[in-house]
């Protein structure tokens, strides 16, 4: 199951790119395309982080999660490189859990 | 080789070696997540497009159905396709050679080959950039996953609390004007309020919807005769 849906969104994401560079121009350069597409991420991103720190299942948690997300905000602010935001926020949970 | 081609590799090495780093920490995360070794090098090798990679474990981690990690996944690669139209002009490649170059196309070569003057240029940063994060994100994904793999219980790093952290710094060069920060509160909110009363991995669904919906409207009047800005990658650090 988990492999089939690797190769499943793996092929999907390949497809998307491949249709970039091969489909005529004039059906990205739709303004409605133009448009949505960069927003998509920023919806989906945002989505991921407020699911994956606030809720557990079907419940709304709050937990060390939201301290390793705060933790994580501060780097970023920071400028911190990308290993770093990640591995502070993995080690404020990771501290908090041993208290 | 002339000083703007050794110019070139340089960056798109440095550009390699970032990517690298933060593959280290998507195979801790993929590890932790609960993926085996060959699952986590695969998604790098064959998906090999940061953000959907780091969302579909991120979502299978916490007990999401791996459909929707697959879905999330493949919505968050459609920015590649618009990626790939700016690119394909210059790249002009037919056949075997376009098949491979469409496999590179993404969000660091994009901006290292738009940012240079002339198309052989721009061709080569695309290529060099190509070749060098792809065997970088590649060795920092196995570096990451052995480390990870090594320990009797993956989770006492915590790197099942990172998701959010990644998706943060890849979210954060996209919020730099009034709308992107507006769409991404309530993207925020509005899977939060789904949550408790849809399948997992639906909130995300919901949102990509309702973000259709809104780019899809009538467009306005331009305010204040701005152009229309073309999408491009945002600052190139993140993929």
């Amino acid at each position: 199951m988990l492999w089939a849906g690797i190769l499943t969104a793996s092929a999907a994401c390949y497809m998307l790119k491949l249709a970039g560079v091969s489909l005529p121009e004039r059906w990205l350069r739709d303004a409605r395309i133009q448009r949505t597409i960069p927003l998509l991420p920023v919806a989906l991103l945002a989505a991921l982080i407020a699911t994956l720190t606030f809720s557990t299942g079907h419940r709304l948690v709050l937990d060390v999660r939201a301290a390793a997300l705060a933790v994580a905000a501060l780097a970023v602010l920071l400028r911190a490189p990308f290993l770093v935001v990640v591995s502070a926020a993995a080690a404020t949970a990771a501290l908090l859990r041993l208290l | 080789m002339s000083p703007a081609h050794r110019g070139i590799v340089r960056d798109a090495l440095g550009i390699g070696i970032a990517s690298g780093a933060y593959a280290l920490s998507f195979g801790a995360i993929s590890t932790t997540a609960g993926l085996t070794l060959l699952q986590t090098v695969a998604l790098s090798l064959l998906m090999f497009t940061g953000a959907s990679q780091f969302a579909m474990v991120g979502l299978i981690g916490a007990g999401g159905s791996v459909w929707a990690g697959a879905a999330t996944a493949a919505l968050l690669g459609t920015r590649n396709a618009l990626y790939g139209m700016r690119l394909s002009s210059l790249l002009g490649n037919r056949g075997l050679k376009r098949a491979l170059a469409a496999d590179f196309v993404l969000d660091e070569t994009t901006a290292m080959a738009i940012a240079r003057d002339s198309a052989p240029e721009s061709r080569f940063a695309f290529w060099a950039t190509g070749i060098s994060v792809f065997t970088l994100w590649n060795l920092g994904t196995l570096i990451g996953a052995l480390a990870t793999h090594a320990l009797p219980d993956p989770k006492v790093l915590g790197f099942d609390a990172a998701p959010p952290a990644a998706f943060l710094a890849l979210l954060a060069p996209r919020l730099r004007a009034r709308e992107p920060i507006a769409i991404a509160l309530g993207a925020g909110l509005i899977a939060l309020v789904c949550l408790p009363f849809v399948p997992a991995g639906i909130p995300l669904l919901i949102v990509a919807a309702l973000v259709v919906l809104l780019g899809f409207r009538s467009l306005p009047a331009p305010r204040g005769g701005r152009p229309a800005r073309e999408a491009g990658p945002p600052g190139g650090e993140s993929h």
